[in-house]
């Protein structure tokens, strides 16, 4: 039927409707506060995701961590290197046996709001954070003060017997039970900051809002809105001048929205791996906006000794020789990122790794045809435990891939896991194998070596040496660090030559964007902490 | 009316109780504890944050507790964001997916019944065919391929939209247009088919007989009764759309409540996610009772149960 319709079609009701109907929902969210114009700052960073909680007490994850040290100050702090610094402690001393530091604290250290900030401060801050009520995931960071333990597990109720004490209001005494030779770097880590405690009283869980929030770091919280960003200002009551006035952190969490805002100028810095495009990094890597450094971190395999074949030494030996870790760091992961033969990193002042085992497939598979699986044959059926998150699949199928090709193994199934679940599994060591990966909370060789102890909380391999946890007690309580260093050496030997309980992949980089000529003081370091009021905009720049 | 309105409204009451039941029951029998992190916890710990959360006990104990909460408006704070409670997120995200998804609602009627009907009256025509395959490509291609290509296009390439971002007016023209898309589509495809069959009745050429214009044929008689199945599409669509979509939210970094509805699940947090998944069915249950309403108001002879 000819339908001249052309013109008929003119009145186009619905969308003169639509559009009326449009500008008034619009209307209605503006005011609701569903959009609101965010505010201008000087640098603007790309921090990875939503930060799950600013309480420094509370905070696991590194992405809460740098904006909570950018709030918040212990009595040590970090220069852009990296390095122990005085924070709100302007000096310290440590008794000879190791076992006892007395910080004076700064005489001008204020609170946000203007209160005097005192030794009390962190003595009742640490009290918090040990306490049992408040439920502090990380609390066992306290653990190595005297009695710090049982009262976190609330089997002493006197805090007054822990090792801490104020005797007046600008020192601070502090006991502890082994000579800790990393205990300055314990106290620049946001668990150990001070909190303004009659603002924690006063709002409850509500405390860490914008407008309520009283802190001592270089920054006040100024704005925070969910998912959207947080506003941080310069702080006119801390001790030292901070170059940068404001500072905008996006939650973008996002890769491509990440590297959008970063190529679009809208956003100056991004500060993590996870952040960048995976499939990207191999063609910006030349690029002068990227950089690459290498920090205390590993990515390892955990064999799971309890279940056949790993309960073997000699697989488990010949499944770490058989990895060609290079494959793994030139194909998969691919930012710069150094194939591990040791658990430890390199950087550890005073500390050298052993060899570790070598790539050698031919030695690989005479132990395996020695453990009763030539070429591979007859290899039981085992699952590849892996958390589903940046290139961890890739990984994972290569490692599978690797091993058929040079041992012959043709029964490893891939079991990729959401991240709680994974977590739970590891927990519980129910897998064969499992990908992990371990970034020290400290620059000391013991943040790794101190996972395997017997039933440690983080052992998750089933693997237990009296001998191992023999030298463990003994390195703890040798002051002297040369020995100390020694011990620890011969203890990762144990670990990646004679026992083999993991199968170390590769050392893992920071990798962080940005135009050199915008941002300064973002340097290298191991411990891959970048405090905030460390940067500046170099000169010739708005 | 107003009698069924309330009833309908009633009925509601045990429908979200059993899907707010289902997804309490169903996150915490899966794997996965949401306080669980790399680093071990101390048992102690985790007793107490339990408690602190009423997680601990039977899960019987559990569910009756975050119940009481929940019959007296309080959603519970969120185990992954613990100075949060799921009131408080839904608050400050549900009016930023509103906003986006209202606008993408109104674009996608717009342009869907536009298009449908400029296609539908030139049936088999050039046009027609192609707005049709444009249109299935609408359908077919998902947000996450459609996204990046538009930012690349306008944002990236030609510069004259932000790629990213939330709080002014030009950050929600790109997100809006790709949230539209996929139901714009839909929609045109639908108002043509419905169309083309509307126009082959005979009450339409007894309208054409009794010397009507082409316009009034079409507005005041086809498009009355063709709109119909498009009420009743848009109903489930509304609510979709309205509590946002993770894929362009994600994309574009706007801070709604779409990224939620998994991010809530995968971190195992009860109570986030039994909070987004009452919203959302909320939404549902009460868009499908505005399209049941609609259509009687279009067609009386159609009743409301």
């Amino acid at each position: 039927m000819g339908v001249s319709g052309t013109r008929s079609y003119r009145r186009a009701i619905p969308v003169v409707w639509v559009a009326g109907i449009a500008t008034l929902f619009l209307a209605f969210f503006y005011f609701l506060g569903g959009w609101s114009l965010s505010s201008e700052a000087d640098l603007t960073l790309c921090n990875g995701d939503e930060p799950q909680t600013l309480d420094p007490a509370i905070i696991t994850g590194q992405l809460e961590g740098r904006i909570a040290l950018a709030l918040f100050e212990g009595l040590t702090t970090r220069n852009a290197q990296g390095d122990i610094i005085p924070g709100m402690a302007e000096s310290w001393t440590r008794s000879p046996d190791g076992l006892t530091y007395t910080f004076k604290i700064r005489a001008d250290a204020k609170w946000s709001n203007g209160d005097p900030l005192t030794a009390q401060d962190f003595l009742n801050s640490w009290e918090r954070a040990l306490s049992p009520e408040t439920a502090s995931e990380y609390s066992y960071q306290l653990y190595y003060l005297v009695n710090g333990e049982a009262y976190g597990t609330g089997k002493l109720k006197d805090f007054s017997q822990v090792g801490v004490k104020a005797p007046d209001d600008r020192t601070l005494v502090v006991t502890l039970w082994h000579p800790t030779a990393y205990f300055l770097e314990l106290t620049s880590f946001q668990t150990l900051c001070p909190v303004h405690l009659p603002t924690v009283k006063k709002y409850g869980k509500d405390w860490t809002k914008p407008g309520k929030m009283v802190s001592n770091g270089p920054y006040v919280l100024k704005e925070w809105r969910l998912n959207d960003y947080i506003l941080l200002e310069a702080n006119p009551y801390y001790w030292r001048p901070v170059p940068i006035h404001r500072i905008k952190v996006l939650p973008t969490n996002n890769p491509t929205a990440c590297f959008n805002l970063f190529y679009s100028h809208k956003t100056d810095l991004i500060m993590d791996k996870g952040s960048i495009p995976a499939e990207l990094v191999q063609s910006i890597k030349d690029k002068p906006y990227f950089h690459s450094e290498p920090f205390g971190g590993t990515a390892f395999m955990r064999f799971n000794v309890k279940r056949k074949p790993f309960d073997d030494v000699r697989v488990r030996k010949a499944l770490a020789m058989a990895l060609d870790k290079e494959d793994i760091v030139t194909k998969i992961t691919r930012a710069g990122e150094k194939a591990a033969d040791t658990l430890v990193p390199p950087g550890n002042a005073g500390y050298t790794s052993p060899q570790g085992l070598p790539y050698n497939v031919a030695e690989a598979r005479q132990l395996l045809a020695e453990a009763g699986y030539p070429d591979g044959k007859g290899f039981p059926t085992v699952d590849l435990l892996y958390a589903k998150r940046g290139t961890s699949d890739n990984a994972a199928a290569e490692i599978q891939a690797l091993w058929k090709r040079d041992l012959g193994i043709t029964s490893i199934r891939l079991r990729g896991q959401e991240w709680k679940v994974y977590l739970n599994s590891m927990e519980e060591i129910d897998f064969d194998l499992c990908l992990s990966a371990w970034v020290g909370d400290y620059s000391d060789p013991q943040t790794f070596l101190d996972m395997f102890v017997t039933d440690g909380g983080n052992n998750d391999t089933g693997w237990s040496d009296p001998t191992y946890d023999q030298m463990l007690e003994t390195s703890e309580n040798t002051a002297d660090p040369a020995k100390r260093m020694q011990i620890m050496h011969d203890m990762e030997k144990i670990l990646v030559e004679d026992e083999v309980p993991i199968v170390p992949i590769d050392f893992l980089v920071g990798v962080s964007l940005y135009e050199p000529g915008k941002l300064g003081g973002f340097e290298p370091n191991f411990v891959d902490d970048h405090r905030w009021g460390e940067f500046y905009i170099p000169k010739g720049n708005p | 009316m107003s009698a069924i309105i309330f009833r309908r409204l009633l009925q509601a009451i045990p429908v979200l109780f059993i899907v707010v039941t289902l997804t309490f029951l169903l996150v915490r029998s899966a794997p996965g504890n949401p306080f669980s992190t790399e680093k071990k916890i101390p048992p102690e710990i985790m007793e107490e944050l339990e408690k602190q959360y009423d997680l601990h006990g039977t899960i019987w104990h559990q569910y009756g507790q975050y119940m009481a909460k929940v019959a007296r408006g309080n959603l519970g704070i969120s185990t992954q964001y613990r100075n949060r409670t799921v009131n408080e997120i839904i608050a400050q995200t549900l009016p930023v997916s509103m906003t986006l998804g209202s606008l993408a609602f109104c674009m996608a009627m717009a342009i869907g019944i536009t298009v449908g009907g400029w296609a539908a009256v030139r049936h088999n025509q050039a046009g027609d065919r192609m707005l049709m395959i444009l249109a299935l490509l609408g359908i077919s291609v998902p947000s996450f391929v459609l996204a990046p290509i538009m930012v690349l296009i306008f944002a990236i390439w030609l510069q004259v939209l932000p790629v990213a971002g939330w709080g002014s007016p030009d950050q929600i023209i790109l997100p809006a247009i790709c949230l539209s898309i996929p139901f714009a589509a839909a929609i045109a495809r639908l108002t043509r088919g419905s169309l083309l069959e509307v126009l082959k009745l005979d009450f339409v050429r007894t309208a054409r007989a009794k010397g009507l214009s082409e316009d009034a044929v079409l507005f005041r008689h086809a498009l009355k009764v063709a709109i119909l199945p498009i009420i009743g599409f848009s109903g489930p669509a509304a609510a979709g759309i309205l509590t946002g979509s993770i894929v362009i939210e994600t994309l574009f970094d706007i801070p709604g409540i779409g990224p939620f509805f998994v991010n809530s699940a995968e971190n195992a947090d009860p109570f986030m996610t039994s909070g987004v998944v009452l919203v959302f069915s909320s939404f549902l249950i009460l868009f499908n009772l505005v399209a049941d309403i609609l259509y009687y108001v279009v067609d009386r002879r159609v009743k409301l149960e």
